[in-house]
C-alpha cells in the first residue's frame, strides 16, 4: 500500500536505515574488535562462568575454591598437612586402585562394544578384537593388565594401611569397607576370566566353582549338604552357573555379574570408602609418634564385656 | 637330572604369571620400604623416651621440618600435582606393558579336554594350593570366610592404641609379625607355590624340574588314625554292629582327641606370643574378654595352615580326623 504513504515518509525510513547504517558500519568495527578482544579471556565469559564458578588466579583463596567447587576434586579437602603429600607414606596405591578402575570401566565398555555373551559368539569375539578391530589387542590387553595392577595395587594399599597401623580407631569401619573392596576387586578380575570363552578361563572357573559344591549345608558334596537335600541341580554351584556344568548360562551369568552387577556395588562401597577417609579426618598420617607413656586408660569402661584383667 | 632353565622360562614368562613375577619383587620392595620408615620412626621414639625435655620440644616426625613452614598446604597443586603424575605413569606402564605383552587366549573352552594343570587365576592360587592341605569345603569355602572376616576383626581385636598414622615396628611388634606371617608368609608363599612349583596333577615340582605330565606319585597318605593304628572292630560285639560300623565310629572318636590337643596347644602359643614382652602384657590387660576370645579364635585358625602343611608335606598325614560327614 505504497499510496497511502506520503513520499516524505517513504524517504524518511529509507533514510532512517541509511543513517543507522552508516552508524554501524562506524561502531561495528570497533564493538568486534572488542568483542574479539574479550574473547582473549575466556574467563570472563558467561559460557565460562557458568561452568567454573571461580576464577583461577594464583591466589590462596582460589586455589582452595577450584578444589571445593569441582565435584571431582572435592573429595579431597582444600588444604592438606605438608607431609602427607610426598610419596612415601601412602605410595599412592589407593589412588592407583582407583585410578586402574576408572581404566579399567573405559577399556571395559569399549570391549563390550565388541562382545556377545554367548556360547557361540564369545570366543569369536575376541578373534576378531584380536585380529579386525583397529586397536582391538591393546584394549583387550590393557583392560587385562590393568585388572591384574588392580589386586597387587589393592594389595599393596592394604599393606600400607596396616603397616601404618591406619586402620586403628577412628578408622576401623573403612578398613572393614576397604576389605570388601578387595574382596570385591577379586570377584570382578575372576568373573572376568571367564568371559573369552577359552580353555584358560573355562578351566579356572570350573576349578574355582567346584569348591562352592563343597560348601557346608548348601553344597551337594559339602559337610550335610546331602541331609539338606543338596543336589548338583539345586546347590549354591548351581545357583552361581545357572546350570551344573560351566556353560552358556554361567557365561552370561558371569557377564552380568563383571559387567553391571559387582561394578555398581564396587562403586557404592568406593563412596563410602572415599566419605569415611574424610568423615574420619582425612588421611591418618603422617602422624606425629606416640610415646608407650602416654597411652591413656580407655576413657569409658566397657560396657557388657568382662575384662580380664578384673577376673584376677 | 638336568636343571631345566627352559622350565623355569616357560612357567615365569607366561603372560598370566607376570603380575606374580612383579609381586616377587614388589611385595619385599615395599616391605623394605615400609621397614626403613619403621627403623627411622624407631630411631625418633628412642630418643623422645629417653629425653623427657626432647619429647616436649621436638619434632615428632622424621619429616624435615621448619617452624615457619606452615602446617597444611593447598591440595592443589602440592597433592594433586602428584596423583596426575602417579596417574600418567602408571598409563604409560600399562601402555607399556600392553603393546608388548599380550593377553593369553587358549583354544575355545572344551570340557572334554582338560587343561593340566588346571590353575585358577594367580590370586586365587592360595586357595587352590590349600585344596591339597584340607577338603575343599575348609580350603575353598570356610578358610576364605575365616580370612575375610579375620582381616575385618584386626581394627576391633588390636587394643594398642600406638603406631597410629605413622610406621613403627617396635611399638607393634605382635601386629606387624602376625601381619607378615599371614600375608606373606602365607597368603603370597602359597600363590607363589602354586604358580612355580604344583606342575601337572598339582605335583610338586621343585624349581628346574621338568613339568612331566607322565610322573606318577606313590605318595602314600595316611590319616592319623592309622599311623596311630586305631582299630575298632573289636568294638563290635558290645555296641551290637558290623566289625566296618564300630571302626568308624571308633575313627570318628579318636580324631577328637589330636583336634582338642592341637586346639589347647595353640591357644597356648598364641597365649605365650601374646605374652612374650611386658608392653604385649600391658596390652593384653587392655583387651576385653571378646576381643581375647576372638583374637586368639583366628590365631589358632591361622596357625592351623602350617600345621597342616607340615602333616601333610612332612609326614605324609592327610586327615586327623575322619568321621561319616566330613574330614578335617
Amino acid at each position: 500500500m505504497p499510496e497511502e504513504n506520503g513520499d516524505g515518509k517513504k524517504t524518511g525510513v529509507l533514510e532512517k536505515a541509511k543513517d543507522s547504517a552508516a552508524a554501524l558500519r562506524e561502531t561495528l568495527e570497533e564493538k568486534a574488535k572488542q568483542q574479539v578482544a574479550e574473547l582473549k579471556e575466556p574467563e570472563k565469559t558467561q559460557l565460562y562462568r557458568s561452568i567454573f564458578r571461580v576464577k583461577h588466579d594464583d591466589e590462596p583463596r582460589n586455589r582452595a575454591l577450584s578444589v571445593l567447587s569441582n565435584v571431582f576434586f572435592h573429595l579431597h579437602p582444600a588444604k592438606v598437612n605438608r607431609d602427607a603429600t610426598k610419596y612415601n607414606f601412602t605410595w599412592g596405591m589407593g589412588g592407583i586402585t582407583f585410578y586402574l578402575f576408572i581404566v579399567l570401566t573405559f577399556t571395559g565398555v569399549l570391549l563390550m562394544f565388541y562382545y556377545h555373551p554367548t556360547k557361540i559368539q564369545a570366543f569369536r569375539d575376541i578373534l576378531y578384537l584380536e585380529n579386525d578391530v583397529p586397536f582391538g589387542k591393546l584394549l583387550r590387553n590393557m583392560h587385562r593388565w590393568a585388572a591384574h595392577l588392580m589386586i597387587i595395587a589393592v594389595w599393596l594399599h592394604m599393606f600400607r594401611v596396616f603397616m601404618t597401623g591406619s586402620y586403628k580407631r577412628p578408622r576401623e569401619f573403612n578398613w572393614c569397607v576397604g576389605v570388601l573392596l578387595m574382596v570385591l576387586t577379586m570377584l570382578l578380575s575372576f568373573t572376568g576370566y571367564l568371559l573369552p570363552d577359552d580353555q584358560l578361563g573355562f578351566w579356572a572357573v570350573t576349578v574355582g566353582t567346584n569348591m562352592a559344591r563343597a560348601t557346608p549345608l548348601l553344597g551337594n558334596e559339602g559337610p550335610f549338604g546331602a541331609q539338606m537335600g543338596m543336589t548338583p541341580y539345586n546347590d549354591v554351584r548351581f545357583a552361581l552357573l545357572g546350570g551344573s556344568i560351566v556353560d552358556a548360562n554361567a557365561l552370561l551369568r558371569a557377564y552380568i555379574w563383571h559387567c553391571i552387577a559387582i561394578p555398581l556395588i564396587v562403586a557404592i562401597f568406593l563412596g563410602i570408602h572415599f566419605w569415611r577417609v574424610r568423615k574420619d579426618g582425612g588421611i591418618s598420617g603422617p602422624a606425629p609418634v606416640m610415646l608407650e607413656s602416654e597411652i591413656k586408660e580407655e576413657r569409658s569402661p566397657r560396657p557388657v564385656i568382662l575384662r580380664p584383667s578384673g577376673m584376677g | 637330572m638336568p636343571f631345566d632353565f627352559r622350565q623355569i622360562w616357560e612357567i615365569a614368562s607366561a603372560p598370566d604369571n607376570v603380575p606374580i613375577v612383579a609381586l616377587l619383587f614388589l611385595a619385599p620392595f615395599y616391605m623394605w620400604y615400609a621397614l626403613r620408615q619403621a627403623v627411622a620412626n624407631d630411631k625418633l621414639i628412642a630418643i623422645l623416651e629417653s629425653d623427657a625435655q626432647a619429647a616436649k620440644t621436638k619434632y615428632r616426625k622424621t619429616q624435615e621440618w621448619d617452624p615457619k613452614w606452615e602446617k597444611e598446604v593447598h591440595t592443589w597443586p602440592y597433592l594433586m600435582r602428584m596423583e596426575f603424575l602417579v596417574a600418567i605413569l602408571v598409563t604409560v606402564l600399562l601402555m607399556a606393558w600392553s603393546l608388548t605383552l599380550n593377553a593369553p587366549l587358549e583354544e575355545p573352552a572344551n570340557p572334554n579336554v582338560t587343561m593340566n594343570p588346571a590353575k585358577a587365576p594367580w590370586y586365587f592360587l592360595g586357595l587352590q594350593e590349600m585344596l591339597v592341605y584340607f577338603d575343599p569345603w575348609i580350603a575353598g569355602v570356610v578358610m576364605p570366610t575365616l580370612i575375610i572376616v579375620g582381616l575385618m576383626v584386626i581394627p576391633y581385636i588390636d587394643a594398642n592404641p600406638l603406631g597410629n598414622g605413622y610406621y613403627t615396628y617396635k611399638q607393634r611388634k605382635f601386629s606387624i609379625w602376625t601381619f607378615l606371617v599371614g600375608f606373606i608368609g602365607l597368603w603370597v608363599l602359597m600363590i607363589v607355590i602354586g604358580t612355580f612349583i604344583r606342575g601337572p596333577g598339582w605335583m610338586w615340582f621343585w624349581p628346574g624340574q621338568t613339568w612331566d605330565a607322565e610322573r606318577v606319585d606313590y605318595a602314600v597318605n595316611r590319616n592319623l588314625d592309622q599311623v596311630v593304628g586305631i582299630d575298632g572292630s573289636w568294638l563290635a560285639p558290645i555296641f551290637h554292629t558290623s566289625r566296618d560300623q564300630s571302626a568308624i565310629w571308633a575313627r570318628a572318636l579318636f580324631g577328637i582327641f589330636p583336634l582338642v590337643l592341637f586346639f589347647i596347644v595353640a591357644a597356648l602359643l598364641v597365649h605365650w606370643l601374646c605374652m612374650r614382652t611386658e608392653f604385649s602384657k600391658k596390652i593384653y590387660k587392655r583387651m576385653s574378654l571378646l576381643q581375647l576370645v576372638t583374637m586368639y579364635t583366628f590365631l589358632i585358625f591361622m596357625v592351623s595352615l602350617p600345621i597342616k602343611i607340615l602333616l601333610r608335606l612332612v609326614f605324609t598325614i592327610k586327615y586327623i580326623w575322619v568321621t561319616p560327614w566330613f574330614s578335617i
